[in-house]
């Protein structure tokens, strides 16, 4: 390891060692991460336009054919 | 015009779904609402703690004295546990986008990617670098180099800020775009526009000096809780100094952004100015209410009174909304039916406008559709001569323009008079701490700690102010909420609102219970 990515990592590693509230805050950092990309994005978030179509034209078109009838046609 | 044709054919139907399909948009604006207002819970007080944290440490730097050391430390930890919790709520917000805003996020996606972008980079590699040194880096790096640092924390925090902020702004009043009706999609044409629009300036100054305003109550709130129980004394009266300098600092210049905020509120979306003030009927000498109990069945066009007790001040609105006390500000009823006399179009007229813009909209797919050239390009000249009102072509009543009078109404009266109440408790703590009695002053520090949650209270009502009062747009004159919205299941969107409601509850209670036991442990922890 070089002089600089030496001191930066055992700035940081050091760093997370002494912590003291922040394991609890890092604990409940990494569970709401992973409660809102795992489990909430993953199953009950996806993107509407990107999974029912293939092409821009086609996304396009849907939104056109959307914004183009009243709400009750769509 | 077969897609004129198409579209009248299909409007006597709405009024047999519309009940099922409001549902479906109401939850999914419930649940925008929801994840906006708990975000905004933890924005703020990191946006305006992480400056009064450069204060501290810079007058620790500055005097060498361990005291106020300890004191920034003690700042800093809240300001971590407060920042930790609340980090990435935003993104939940994205999220919703793409699954209950479809249509919405399509259309602006040229305008919003930029900001966005922008905001994410600028906040990872602030968060990565100056974050991490003003944490671990009290023994590691010299004391110069740490007060950059946290300085750096502070500006680069309320710089990412801009961008959303620009991107809301830009939906309250979009400019420096062009549709584009072959892509659907709203594009933008002039960068500098749509970043300077003096919509986003005034959100960004207003919004940034109010959290600015929140934080010191919370320092000023916090150190009067060590007051009354007696602890850390000197630690709490250098602390409520130092905020409520910031504090009242922070409040003229709320009021004095606030002022112009409304200002351009009067000359871009009369309507939400109109609403703010319960105004139905257009007046010179438009007075402000200082104090009403609104009549929420009172609808536009009716004879019925907008309130049932009010107290005025007569002129100040019209000073407010144009700098002339005897000018003429429009009521609800003048934007919704018109007004002649003073040259207003009102929404009727403009749903007329905005119906034709919505079948030759069609009437250009369709011609697009079977490749009919003629057609579409005529289509598209007329479009275009009409596509300024175009979400007026969505309304099925000239009412639906007008916006929830009663919530904007007391929204904007509750932010205005706690924003009047707390440079008051600032001056009131500086006049204590100059006679060197605030650590008796046992009815003040109760006042200051209940402050923090008026503060949270003044924050939200503002929000409430800015969004409520600009329905039914998702973009200003545009496109309504309505159609702003994917076409799914009530259901689904319910079923992600409780989540939300117990994820962020349980967040917001996390925070509470951590902050709380710092203060108990104190700052020699």
């Amino acid at each position: 390891m070089t002089a600089l990515p030496k001191k930066l990592y055992f700035f940081y590693r050091d760093g997370f060692r002494s912590m003291v509230v922040g394991k609890t805050l890092w604990k409940i950092i990494a569970i709401k991460l992973f409660i809102m990309f795992a489990v909430l994005k993953l199953f009950f978030f996806p993107n509407h336009l990107a999974r029912n179509f293939n092409t821009e034209q086609e996304r396009a078109g849907h939104v056109l054919e959307n914004i183009t009838r009243p709400a009750s046609a769509r | 015009m077969a897609g004129a044709r198409h579209f009248a054919a299909t409007t006597h139907k709405e009024d047999i779904v519309e009940d099922q399909l409001l549902t479906t948009v109401d939850w999914a604006r419930a649940q925008f609402a929801l994840t906006a207002m708990y975000h905004w819970i933890f924005v703020p007080l990191t946006l305006g703690l992480s400056f009064l944290i450069a204060f501290f440490e810079s007058i620790y730097v500055k005097t060498g004295n361990e005291e106020w050391k300890k004191l920034t430390k003690f700042w800093m930890t809240l300001f971590g546990i407060n920042f930790a919790i609340g980090v990435a709520t935003g993104i939940i917000l994205e999220f919703q986008f793409g699954t209950n805003w479809s249509n919405y996020s399509w259309m602006v996606g040229d305008i919003f990617g930029a900001p966005l972008a922008i905001e994410g980079i600028f906040a990872f590699f602030i968060e990565a670098t100056f974050f991490a040194v003003m944490f671990f880096g009290w023994h590691r790096v010299s004391k110069g180099f740490h007060l950059f640092s946290t300085w750096m924390v502070a500006i680069g925090s309320n710089l990412s800020a801009v961008w959303i902020l620009v991107a809301n702004g830009w939906m309250q009043f979009p400019i420096g775009m062009n549709f584009n009706p072959d892509t659907a999609r709203f594009e933008m044409q002039n960068f500098w526009e749509v970043a300077l629009s003096p919509v986003a300036v005034h959100k960004f100054t207003h919004t940034t000096s109010s959290a600015f305003l929140l934080a010191a109550l919370f320092v000023v709130g916090i150190s009067a809780l060590f007051l009354l129980q007696e602890r850390h004394q000197k630690m709490a009266k250098r602390s409520m100094v130092v905020a409520a300098v910031f504090g009242f600092i922070a409040s003229i210049f709320v009021a004095f952004t606030g002022d112009e905020a409304a200002f351009s509120v009067a000359q871009r979306q009369p309507m939400k100015l109109a609403a703010m003030e319960g105004l139905y009927v257009g007046q010179e000498k438009a007075p402000i209410i200082a104090m009403g109990i609104i009549n929420s069945s009172k609808k536009p066009g009716d004879d019925l009174p907008a309130f049932y007790q009010e107290v005025k001040i007569p002129g100040l609105l019209s000073l407010l909304a144009n700098r002339d006390p005897n000018s003429f500000v429009p009521g609800i009823n003048d934007l919704v039916f018109g007004n002649a006399e003073r040259n207003i179009i009102g929404a009727e007229q403009r749903m007329v406008t905005g119906k034709i813009a919505l079948a030759e909209l069609a009437r250009y797919k369709y011609a697009k559709d079977t490749g009919d050239d003629g057609e579409s390009a005529a289509a598209l000249a007329i479009f275009d001569q009409h596509k300024g009102d175009l979400g007026y072509g969505y309304l099925n009543n000239p009412a639906e323009a007008a916006p929830p009078v009663a919530t904007t109404f007391y929204s904007f009266h509750i932010m205005v008079v706690l924003g009047t109440l707390f440079p008051v408790i600032f001056l009131l703590v500086l006049y204590f701490a100059y006679k060197g009695t605030l650590e008796y002053q046992r009815w003040l520090n109760l006042a200051c700690f209940f402050s923090i949650f008026l503060g949270y209270v003044a924050q939200q009502a503002g929000w409430v102010v800015a969004e409520v009062g600009r329905q039914p747009w998702a973009i200003q004159g545009l496109l309504p909420v309505g159609m702003a919205s994917t076409n799914i299941a009530a259901s689904n969107v319910q079923t992600t609102f409780f989540m939300f409601l117990t994820l962020f509850t349980a967040l917001l209670i996390a925070e509470i219970r951590i902050i709380m036991k710092q203060i108990k442990i104190g700052p020699e922890a």
